[in-house]
Order: C-alpha cells, then structure tokens, then sequence
C-alpha cells in the first residue's frame, strides 16, 4: 500500500473531555423525549409500585409487625428501592437499539464511546424520579411519614437514585449481552426478582431461616433499604449507608466498565 | 451538490489484503480495493460474499484478524477516532429512532458529529429540504413509510458533510421511484467530490451508479473493473438454452463447441448461458450448430445477463450457491426489515 499523505483537516472538533459530558446530554435528552412519547409505558410502570404499596400496606400489613415501627413506615424505603430496579427500561432499550442499528450508527459517529450508556442510564434514573414522587405521594396518603427531617429525606431520595443509577449498569450490560428486547427484559429481572424479595424489602430478615438470613443480610437491595429506613426514621445511618455505598461504588465499577468494554466490542 | 459538500478534502479508501474469520466462517480472505474521491465504488455480491463485513471494517465497527483499511491515510483501527470524521455511514437498516421525529433524528446525530447545537439546528433543515423530507420534518419517524426512512437514514450520515460515504445495500427493499431518487441523490454527492463505497447485490445498480465495480465472491475479489468491463466479458447479452433431458446436457454443451467460448454452464438446472456480442447473429450459430449435431433442448433465447450469470461467469459457481453463511453477527436474525 502507497502511504497516503493528504491527511484530511480534521472538519470538526474533536471529542474532550467535556464532549463526553455533552455527548451524554444528548444522548440523554433522546432517551428523555421516548420516554415521554411513550406515556403508557410510564403509566404501567408506575401503576406496579403503587399496587406494591396499596397490596402490602393493607393485605399484608396487619399481619407483619416490625419492631418499633409502623409497617407503612417500614415498607416505604423498601418499594422506593425496589421501584427504582423493577421500571428501569435500560436493558430493553439497549437491546433494541443493537438490534434496530441504532448501536452501529452511534458507534460510527465522532462521538464519546460511554456517552451512550451514561445517556440511557441518566434518563433511567430521571424516570425513577418521577416515579420515586408517585410512590411517596401515594406513601404518604396511607401514613407514611420521614420522621428525620427534611435533609436526611432528601438524602434517602438520593440513595434510593444512587442505587437505581448502579444497576442500570448491570441493565446496560444484559442488554447488550442479550441483544434481543424481549429476553433482556426477563434476563434483567431474575437477579433483581431474586435480590428484592429475598431481603429486608418486605418483612424483617429475622423471620427467614439461618442459611437464608446470612445472604439477606449482607445483599445491596438490604443494606440500601435499611440505610434509606434509617434515613427516614431519623435512626443511626453509618453501618447501612457504608455497605451501601460500597455496592454502588462497585456494581457502577464493575458492571461500568464491563458494559463499556462490550459496547466498544459489539 | 458542491466540493465543498464533503469538506472540501478529497479523501481516499484504500483497503490491502484485508482478512476477517467468524469461527470457522471466513468472511473476507484478502480484499484489496481503492476508492476514489468524487467515485462511486460498488461492491457486488451476493449475501454471505463478504460485503457487509467489509463496510463494518471501514466504519471502524469492526476489526480485522490482518491486512489494513486506510481513510485518508489513516488506519481504521490505530486511527479509528480520528477516521469517525471522515466517514458517514448508511447501514443496511435504516438507523433512526422511530420516536424522534425526522428533524430530531437529524440533529442529534449533528450534535453527536460536535457539530454545535446551533449548525447541527441549521445542517438538518438544509438536509430535510433535501431529501424531500421538509413537509414530514416534523413528524415522528415511526409515521414514515420504508423510503422516507431510508432518505432519512441518508440525511443522517451526510449531516458532517464527510468526505468518505459508505453505503450499504442502500436500495435494498425499496421501490423503484424511491430506488431512483436515491441514486441521483448519491450520483451527486459523488459529482461533489465525495468517495462513494458502496455494497449492492443487483446489477443494475453497479451498473446505473458505479466507476468502479469490485465483484466480491466468498471474500475474495473475483472480478473488478468499469461497469462496461464486466458486461463485455459476457458479451452483454447472452443466449440461454435449456437441456435437462438425460444425457441432452451434454449433447448440446459439446454441439455449441467453440461458439459457446465463455459459456457458463449449470448442469443441475439444465441450463447453459453463451455470451452474445453479435446478438441474433450468435442466436443464429447457436442453433444451426445444434441442428447440424441433431442436440434437442427445451428452451432457446437471447436475454440480457442476470447477476446469478456474472457470478457463474466470474466465479464458477451462481450467486445463490451454497456459500459460507453470511457474517455472523449476533443480531442479524432478530432486525426487522421495516
């Protein structure tokens, strides 16, 4: 091969550091507006919480008694954590975009390699945030309350978003592994089925059996929903909001790095 | 269209002993090609010859297991962020979100191009003019019908005004009306200096659209040249007869003797193509040397070539010959063709 020496003026910019944050603004503003044109899917997807709320509250609420709290008081945090794992559309989205071509055309373009990702996950947790207001207010009409005060409830709201933000990085990374929507969305929720209810969620954890209490204790979706209660009670954080953090500085890490490496190989 | 369209630097392809294996599958076997500036460069081939692979590379969506493609000089996987620039890609399925309308699918992908919000705004009114999509601009895209797509899926990959566009099976799907546009359209980004790669499996288009034409077969080159260049190797028309009584296969390939000097015969559908540059005139020798050996055949006639007839012409074997499957990629089975 001849070497070929008109090396093109680059006709446009090229990508800083402050292109990935911008990249990933469209890329979320795109992810936004579908969200918006698709109100039905938010409407169902929040429908699911709610029921969560009503069904536990006065189905199974009179019969489980936690100590020294009110089981509305004690759920709460529990379906606000568990909203914002059940309605995130990440791993659906990304395998319909791999499959519709839309992955392809995004990797082609001068454009940042994590903006497509970090956009999807930035509107997943925008999606939780109006969902998070919808359980709260439906929470509060049945008795919920914060008992900690306005800082320490602002500060579970942003748990509650830190921890759905972890795990659309393990949505992206299934999606992508999948690469076909329907099974994504099965694919996705096994974990996270197996996560919410075999933990502190629902019911306390002493009521399991020994095998089954040693891993609820220690899973994310447990110390992230006793660290948010601990927040709402107005109760000592430190020992759940540690091990939370630890789980979400390492599923965003992991599972970060992993579905950037497979998007960049795709 | 003008020069200053593809960002008024002439950029050239030049791809060199490229290779590329799926599994067991070898998808490219060593292609080396040139595309050149204010060219339309065709790769003709069936499924499964390796075109798609090929145009993967070159997007940088894809790399090698060895050779090299270069963008200007600029090597696909060394240089890939640097190459994104220079090239727009048009993938086999119009890459456009269905929930965005025409105008937001247009500037978002200027945006992501870092075209700034403002030019991307005043690019994608240009384009949308352009392809005739003005009036449904506005419109969410999953309204569109296949062709507003696919002029939409164009307009996407011409909104940085790269100097290099890469096509791929652009037409595939569409009808005729819609085929046509599109080809002015690419005709004239060609005539304004941009390098046109593009893969197609019909004849007609090579031949409607391309300088140049590069027949990929089984990932190799099998034949490359003008568009007239390959159709003189066949003569341009052919005479095909039909023999697939016993034994009469033989009988009439062996009566045509040297009249049927290139002919392309395929025993299993009886069939034997004789290229035809005296028209009528190779019709009459035809017959008359089958009448003269007594060889019966079912069916005679002058008929312009068929791809499947280049194919068996250039490779031995026609175009839906059992190959190896087309490059394997994880999704192709599950994309719709809308």
């Amino acid at each position: 091969m001849t070497a070929n020496t008109d090396h093109p003026a680059p006709a446009i910019r090229r990508a800083g550091g402050l292109a990935v944050l911008a990249d990933t603004a469209v890329i979320t503003r795109r992810n936004l507006k579908r969200i918006r044109r698709t109100p039905r899917l938010l409407a169902v997807s929040s429908v699911q919480p709610v029921m969560f709320v009503l069904l536990f509250r006065y189905v199974f609420g009179g019969a489980i008694h936690p100590d020294g709290t009110s089981y509305i008081d004690y759920l709460l945090p529990g379906i606000l954590v568990t909203a914002s794992l059940f309605g995130a559309t990440t791993s659906v989205a990304m395998a319909a975009d791999l499959a519709g071509g839309m992955i392809d055309r995004f990797r082609s373009l001068p454009m940042a390699r994590a903006a497509v990702l970090a956009g999807r996950c930035t509107a997943d947790v925008t999606r939780s945030v109006m969902v998070i207001v919808l359980v709260l207010a439906v929470g509060t009409l049945t008795g919920f309350r914060f008992h900690g005060g306005a800082l320490p409830a602002l500060a579970a709201v942003g748990l509650v978003l830190a921890f759905g933000f972890a795990f659309t990085w393990l949505y992206a990374l299934v999606g992508l592994l999948v690469g076909d929507p329907e099974t994504a969305q099965l694919a996705a929720f096994i974990p996270v089925f197996l996560l919410v209810f075999a933990s502190s969620v629902f019911v306390p954890i002493a009521t399991m059996p020994g095998w089954l209490q040693a891993f609820a204790k220690a899973q994310p979706v447990t110390v992230t929903v006793n660290a948010v209660r601990a927040l709402a009670e107005g109760g000592g954080i430190a020992h759940w909001a540690w091990q939370s953090g630890c789980w979400i500085t390492g599923f965003i890490a992991v599972f970060g790095a992993l579905a950037i490496a497979r998007y960049r190989a795709t | 269209m003008t020069g200053s369209d593809a960002g008024g630097t002439p950029v050239t392809v030049e791809v060199s002993g490229l290779a590329k294996s799926f599994g067991a599958t070898r998808a490219l076997a060593g292609v080396d090609l040139i595309a050149e500036p204010g060219r339309v460069l065709a790769l003709l081939g069936p499924n499964g010859a390796g075109k798609t692979t090929l145009v993967r590379i070159i997007a940088t969506l894809l790399r090698p297991d060895a050779g090299s493609a270069r963008v200007g000089g600029l090597d696909v996987v060394a240089d890939a962020a640097a190459v994104r620039p220079l090239i727009g890609l048009t993938g086999q399925f119009a890459a456009i979100d269905a929930l965005l309308t025409g105008r937001e699918n247009l500037e978002m992908v200027g945006e992501l191009c870092q075209l700034g919000r403002a030019e991307a705004r005043r690019r994608a009114a240009g384009l949308l003019a352009r392809v005739s999509l003005g009036d449904a601009a506005d419109r969410l895209a999953r309204t569109y019908s296949g062709g507003m797509r696919r002029r939409l899926d164009l307009a996407a990959s011409l909104i940085a005004c790269p100097p290099v566009l890469v096509l791929d099976e652009p037409t595939t799907g569409l009808d005729p009306r819609t085929r046509a546009e599109l080809w002015t359209m690419i005709a004239g980004l060609a005539a304004g200096g941009t390098t046109v790669l593009l893969t197609t499996q019909y004849l007609e288009e090579a031949d409607r659209l391309a300088h140049r034409v590069v027949v990929l077969d089984h990932g190799r080159v099998a034949a490359e040249g003008t568009p007239a260049d390959l159709k003189a190797r066949l003569g341009g028309t052919v005479v095909e007869l039909h023999a697939s009584a016993p034994g009469s296969f033989d009988a009439a390939l062996a009566a045509i003797g040297a009249v049927g000097d290139g002919a392309a015969a395929d025993p299993d559908r009886g069939r034997i193509s004789v290229p035809a540059p005296d028209g009528a005139a190779t019709l009459r020798a035809v017959l008359d040397r089958l009448e003269a050996a007594d060889a019966a055949v079912e069916d005679i006639g002058l008929r312009q070539p068929s791809l499947d007839e280049v194919f068996l012409a250039l490779t031995g074997h026609g175009a839906d010959a059992p190959g190896p499957a087309p490059a394997p990629r994880r999704d192709t089975s599950r994309r719709s063709r809308r």
